[in-house]
């Protein structure tokens, strides 16, 4: 190869695959077309080493972000599957395609102004909810486990509460609404259930006002300011002498034995 | 349990073995000894990536020239911009705005709410989508001094402690202070925190508190943070506009040298936009997808320090960068999860850490960089390692212990997201210990600013990972999301304040990045390398060596 062949380099290569020289390969197809990539790889970096480079459909590669919902069928079998390619093992014969963006139904909304029933307003942002036809397609589409049927299930019944945690680990991919028959945006409905039960269901942390309203009041600034302009070896002295709170204490209860700088 | 291989289940045994014992002392509250901060020095100095000398160099251009950071950030520094400045028209703007945030996770958006609260127009720049971000992947919790035991005062110690008092001072205080505020805001937003059926907020220690202050939502409350102050911003859509896949290239100055907007480039289009803004914040975040020293990483796909390098070629001074964070428990099997974060609230939780012998080497919660010296230490210098089947190092983190402490059930209920990602390689995480190993977590330094997140250029803020001094050379778990909200939210009313009265010079200009070019060369540096680098490069040799346009 001649010099200036060379490719110039390249910062930022970290997760490049480098397969181990005995590497089994596998074969998938992306998109239709034909690949040969080490078996063990997630999907995500299978694409990645089939020489794709990611600028949609790749987020935090940790499970959690929602950009890499997945569909994919294996040759000779009818059943559609589905999953996140950062979390999915590429096997043998998987035809892959990645879903990166869906478009979904999201009413704009006012939280403050939500004091009424919380079921009323969820029937006039997402009327949809309420025509699900139960297929269960979306509980086995999610790619989180999440039974989406029982939580819209839950919401059609008025129990946002229980909506609101069945709903919980949901990471907004989007491959639910994909495959609803009846249109519904399921993770844009569950978003706002969890807001609202967070609001206006979730009982008020009284403690946290009360410790607001001395923030507010300038309590603590004359104490921060004291210590952050003392000589740090008289600070190292008040670090090594805190007291460490009990890890089995009951939240609130406990109290240092000098009670001067709460 | 057919994840473990059966060489593997072998070794699990002698943590069984040990286990009964070690429960019955930690119900007790009988600890493994803490370090002396004597040790803890010793410990980081032996054993600690940021103590080594191989791997760093000097930096030779710029406002922090001489200074000596990791290889990958140095010669990131030292690159040229990816912009051909003078094919950029900055007679015309293509978009106006009184606010431009550049990068949209937490910080940023925290940021837009707030400026947007007193009235301000906002643009938000993003690179991938909106939320993708690392404050999506912080797991653990968000710290607040808000029971009756504990105040700011006591969490600005355990703050500067941990980061060894490196911290700046008025930084920390501004973070302790407002950290109750912030809590209190999340909660008035729906956040669903994790509460007593009175409403009082769960809490638990985290390595290096004092007080038991660490808030969460299961075990995803920084992906709980950002859906929910991210459904807010899109609720007020009219003034928070988002363009996503767009990031920024390099950012404008006035005449006078204010920043004055930056250039935008669509990812997908190829084209470059020219923003006009009276004020703009950096909140892009951290650099783990450089990879420093060859580590894995927890971040998210963009990480790779845009921010820093735009922000310096401007002239903003940097601090700490050569700080990098190491977490203490990084999944090193199944290879499928190398490098994912395994929470710290597993330790909160009880778990313990464990060696080859499943003997306790260290206590459990000490600050991070201390406890993954006592990781490397115990692998690499001790040799009480776990050796996995691909040759990587480790040790056990003992996460059965949690349903031995607080109930059957607990490691299900209080870290669902884990639970399922190992449950997918067969491995009930209830039922046996994980595999861990340090791994590239978080930048502890970065742009230099000041209590109201302003930097050394007028209306030019930063927030975030991207911003240095809150944690000095080492951060508290809890701290990262506290940091992201406290100082984005005092940015955006800072430059509230600022646009009301600021005047925006008539001459738009680029030459920093020329002036900045011009010295790349007369350093006689070319390292090939255009930056911002926006995304990572992953794909193979073989891959490579056919790309040849």
């Amino acid at each position: 190869m001649a010099d200036d062949c060379k490719k110039a380099k390249t910062l930022a290569t970290g997760d490049r695959t480098i397969p181990p020289p005995d590497a089994k390969m596998i074969t998938i197809y992306i998109m239709g077309r034909e690949y040969q990539v080490p078996e063990t790889l997630t999907i995500m970096k299978a694409i990645e080493y089939a020489g794709y480079s990611y600028t949609r459909g790749c987020g935090c590669r940790g499970g959690i972000c929602g950009a890499c919902g997945t569909f994919y069928r294996f040759l000779g079998d009818y059943r559609l599957r589905s999953g996140l390619a950062c979390q999915t093992v590429a096997e043998e014969n998987m035809v892959i395609m990645q879903l990166p963006f869906f478009p979904a139904n999201r009413p704009g909304y006012d939280l403050e102004q939500m004091t009424g029933d919380a079921h009323e307003e969820l029937r006039r942002l997402y009327p949809e909810v309420f025509k699900c036809v139960g297929c269960g397609t979306c509980t086995r589409t999610c790619p989180m486990d999440i039974d989406v049927m029982d939580y819209i299930a839950l919401m059609k019944r008025g129990d946002l509460k229980g909506a609101a945690h069945k709903s919980f680990d949901c990471v907004m991919c989007g491959l639910c609404a994909s495959r609803c028959p009846a249109q519904i945006s399921q993770f844009n409905a569950a978003m706002f259930v969890r807001r609202i039960y967070g609001k206006n269901g979730l009982p008020v942390a009284g403690h946290l006002a009360k410790r607001v309203e001395e923030v507010k009041a300038g309590k603590y600034e004359s104490m921060l300011k004291e210590v952050s302009s003392m000589n740090p070896e008289d600070v190292k002295k008040l670090y090594v002498e805190r007291e460490r709170e009990p890890d089995m204490a009951e939240a609130g209860k406990w109290m240092p034995k000098d009670t001067s700088k709460l | 349990m057919s994840g473990y291989t059966p060489a593997l289940m072998e070794l699990i045994k002698k943590v069984e073995a040990t286990r009964p014992a070690r429960v019955e002392k930690a119900r007790k509250g009988e600890h493994f000894p803490a370090l002396t901060m004597e040790q803890r020095q010793e410990w980081l100095r032996q054993y600690h990536p940021d103590y080594k000398n191989d791997g760093r160099r000097a930096v030779e251009v710029g406002v922090n020239k001489g200074t000596v950071y990791p290889e990958e950030v140095s010669t990131l520094l030292e690159s040229k911009s990816r912009l051909n400045t003078k094919c950029v028209d900055l007679s015309k703007a293509d978009y106006e705005t009184d606010l431009l945030v550049i990068g949209a996770g937490g910080a940023g958006t925290a940021a837009a709410l707030a400026a947007q609260e007193q009235g301000l127009k906002v643009l938000i720049s993003t690179k991938l989508r909106h939320g993708d971000s690392n404050t999506v992947m912080a797991e653990g919790g968000i710290q607040g001094a808000d029971q009756e035991g504990d105040s700011p005062y006591f969490h600005y110690l355990d703050v500067i402690g941990g980061g060894h008092f490196s911290n700046q001072p008025g930084l920390v205080a501004a973070l302790t202070n407002d950290a109750p505020l912030i809590i209190h805001w999340l909660e008035s937003l729906g956040m669903m925190f994790d509460k007593k059926p009175d409403g009082r907020m769960l809490v638990r220690h985290g390595g290096g508190t004092s007080r038991k202050r660490m808030h969460s939502a299961g075990d995803m409350t920084g992906a709980e943070i950002m859906r929910v102050v991210r459904d807010e911003a899109r609720n007020r859509a009219n003034d928070i506009k988002v363009l996503e896949f767009t990031p920024a290239v390099e950012l404008i100055l006035d005449e006078k040298g204010s920043c004055a907007g930056a250039v935008l480039y669509n990812l997908e289009t190829k084209e470059y936009y020219v923003v006009k803004a009276k004020s703009v914040l950096i909140a892009t975040g951290g650099f783990g997808r450089l990879h420093i020293q060859g580590f894995p990483t927890t971040n998210h796909y963009g990480a790779t320090a845009d921010g820093v390098v735009m922000a310096y070629r401007a002239g903003v001074s940097l601090q700490d960068l050569d700080s990098t964070q190491y977490h203490p428990t990084g999944a090193i099997y199944p290879e499928q999860n190398v490098g994912l974060l395994i929470t710290e609230k597993v330790r909160g939780l009880g778990a313990q850490l464990l060696n080859t012998e499943g003997e306790q080497f260290c206590f459990p919660l000490e600050p991070r960089d201390v406890e993954s010296a006592c990781v490397i230490r115990e692998c690499m210098d001790i040799g009480k390692g776990i050796l996995t089947p691909t040759g990587r190092h480790g040790v056990w983190l003992d996460s059965p212990m949690i349903d031995m402490i607080h109930g059957e059930g607990t490691v299900r209920k209080e870290l669902p997201a884990k639970y399922i990602q190992f449950k997918r390689y067969d491995i009930d995480i209830s039922k046996v210990p994980m595999l861990i190993y340090p791994t590239l977590h978080y930048q502890n330094g970065g742009i230099l600013i000041n209590e109201w997140s302003e930097t050394t250029v007028k209306g030019l803020y930063s927030a975030g990972e991207v911003a240095g001094g809150v944690h000095g050379r080492n951060r508290l778990m809890g701290n990262s999301l506290l940091d992201v909200l406290v100082f984005g939210r005092r940015a955006g009313l800072k430059a509230a304040e600022y646009v009301k009265t600021a005047k925006l010079g008539s001459k738009l200009s680029l030459s920093h990045v020329e002036k900045f070019n011009k010295e790349i060369d007369k350093a006689g540096i070319d390292n090939g390398i255009e930056s911002p680098l926006l995304l990572p490069d992953y794909a193979p040799e073989h891959v490579k060596a056919r790309q040849i346009s």
